[in-house]
């Protein structure tokens, strides 16, 4: 019996006549940060809906803790995806209800807090992201960093097991990016949350990483710590360190 | 050449079917949702603000220049018969059957279905529905059913909006301006309007609100679904603008059905 939290067992993926995974193999163990690592359409955030039951696959298996997410039904996955928070790469904050709704979110439709426990949940949750003063706004006022920050309080409102983040820095200044993942340590310490990140910022998040994926061609072609991926001797893989993290990273080059 | 005539036709009689499969499941979802616990009371408020009073002002001025045009038409056409006095009967089972009920659903696809179906279109390509599906809130019942029930209430009553306006509309072109007898104008009205034309305006009213939100509404959903549509913004207003034509054109074939059935 396999301890990992989510699995993923010879899954294809296909839309109409594209192959976008082709037969993937994965484990994500519980505890660690994992990150889904690839070019731009190699299946990387179709393998996190895919995990959230958002789509299905074409043949295969997705076990989250141990049950069969593509076999379930709509109350089933309700139950199981309140294990989950997500980050998504927009942030998809709903666009009609201002910052403080927004995280209220879950906590309203979710849970069976009164009005006084929801404003208190709600309210230290955005004093510890540090988005006092902006309650009132909406996203449409809110700058691409602060809006990351708003959906990752609304995700931990339900203080999830397991936490998937789609491309969480795209579109942010380096200043942004390096608050992101301030921000990202200190909810997991707290939290104690598995991670999976699906990133292109390669060079960063390899230092976040306990295990990296690489997806190439809708195939898994690496999956192992971050070291032995920037060390790798497989072509494939070597081609993609170079591409994503630049020559002065290639093993060629520490030996 | 013919093979792939065929290989076409079938692949468009499949995306059909498929279509018209996912948009049955969607009204079933949707309307499954009016029976879920809790009710979100606040949120059909809203949307009979959205939909139904901030209709009002389209309503009035469709309502009441569609009367007026009745009123100078019918007058120059029962003038020939000598028969001016039937005005208020020809205006009022006019409005009360058929120009009520269409054009108050008309006008209803345009301002509001068409905002509805936009609304749910960006929802979709910036990720809000996956966002509560992740969060295990049920988007029908949260976004879609408070449309359906609100529609439902509000198209009726500016239906009948449209119809009072639209007879004080007739009154003004056919009484005040061409000297119609106002006695004779409301006796002709009261003499042939009965209870089955009323209620066939709101059995229409009705039908029609039911088509407007599950059209609008489904076809934004699907927006990622729907072939040929195209994606981002692009994609919503094309898929926005198909759904009011589509709103439009049942609204018209339902109207011939229900006059057929209920006549």
């Amino acid at each position: 019996m396999s301890e990992a939290i989510i699995q993923l067992v010879d899954v294809v993926k296909d839309f109409g006549s594209q192959r976008i995974l082709d037969h993937v193999n994965l484990e994500i163990l519980p505890g660690r940060t994992t990150v889904i690592a690839g070019g731009s359409g190699q299946g990387k955030s179709v393998t996190l809906k895919l995990i959230l039951g958002l789509l299905k696959p074409d043949s295969g298996t997705i076990l989250v803790k141990g049950q069969d997410i593509a076999a379930m039904g709509r109350r089933e996955l309700n139950e199981i995806r309140s294990i989950f928070g997500v980050l998504f790469q927009g942030s998809a904050l709903l666009d009609s209800l201002n910052v403080f709704d927004n995280v209220a979110l879950p906590l309203r439709e979710r849970t069976r807090l009164n009005r006084d426990q929801t404003r208190e949940q709600v309210v230290n949750t955005l004093l510890q992201l540090g988005l006092v003063g902006h309650d009132e706004k909406f996203p449409a006022q809110l700058s691409g960093g602060m809006k990351k920050r708003v959906g990752l309080a609304r995700a931990l409102q339900l203080q999830p097991e397991i936490m998937l983040f789609d491309e969480p820095t795209t579109g942010l200044d380096p200043e942004k990016t390096l608050e992101i993942y301030q921000l990202f340590f200190e909810t997991q310490r707290k939290f104690k949350y598995t991670a999976v990140i699906v990133s292109h910022d390669i060079p960063k998040v390899f230092n976040l990483a306990d295990q990296v994926v690489v997806l190439n061609g809708g195939k898994l072609v690496a999956f192992d710590r971050p070291e032995e991926i920037q060390l790798s001797e497989i072509p494939e893989i070597q081609s993609f360190v170079k591409a994503t993290m630049g020559h002065l990273y290639h093993s060629s080059d520490m030996e | 050449m013919i093979f792939k005539f065929i290989e076409n036709l079938g692949d468009r009689a499949l995306y059909n079917l498929n279509d018209l499969g996912r948009m049955g499941i969607f009204m079933l979802r949707s309307l499954s949702g009016i029976f879920k616990r809790p009710f979100r009371f606040r949120a059909v408020v809203r949307q009979i603000r959205e939909i139904g009073a901030n209709s009002f002002g389209v309503i009035f001025f469709t309502a009441i220049f569609t009367g007026m045009v009745l009123g100078l038409q019918g007058y120059y056409t029962l003038r020939k018969f000598g028969s001016e006095g039937m005005l208020g009967s020809a205006v009022s089972l006019s409005l009360l059957r058929e120009m009520g009920p269409v054009l108050t659903a008309l006008m209803v696809t345009g301002r509001a279905g068409s905002a509805m179906c936009a609304e749910i279109g960006i929802m979709r390509n910036s990720e809000q529905i996956d966002a509560l599906e992740c969060m295990a809130i049920d988007p029908f019942r949260y976004l879609i059913t408070p449309k359906f029930i609100a529609i439902l209430i509000s198209v009726p009553l500016l239906t009948m909006i449209f119809n009072v306006v639209g007879i004080f509309g007739g009154y003004l072109a056919g009484v005040k301006m061409l000297g119609v007898n106002p006695g004779a104008f409301f006796s002709g009205m009261e003499s042939s309007v009965v209870n089955k034309d009323i209620s066939m305006g709101i059995i229409k009213s009705l039908v029609f609100a039911v088509l407007i939100v599950w059209i609008c509404t489904g076809r934004g959903y699907f927006v990622d679904k729907i072939e040929g549509a195209g994606y981002g913004a692009e994609g919503v207003s094309r898929v926005t603008t198909q759904a009011v034509v589509l709103s439009s054109i049942s609204i018209l074939i339902w109207d011939y059905i229900l006059t057929a059935m209920l006549l």
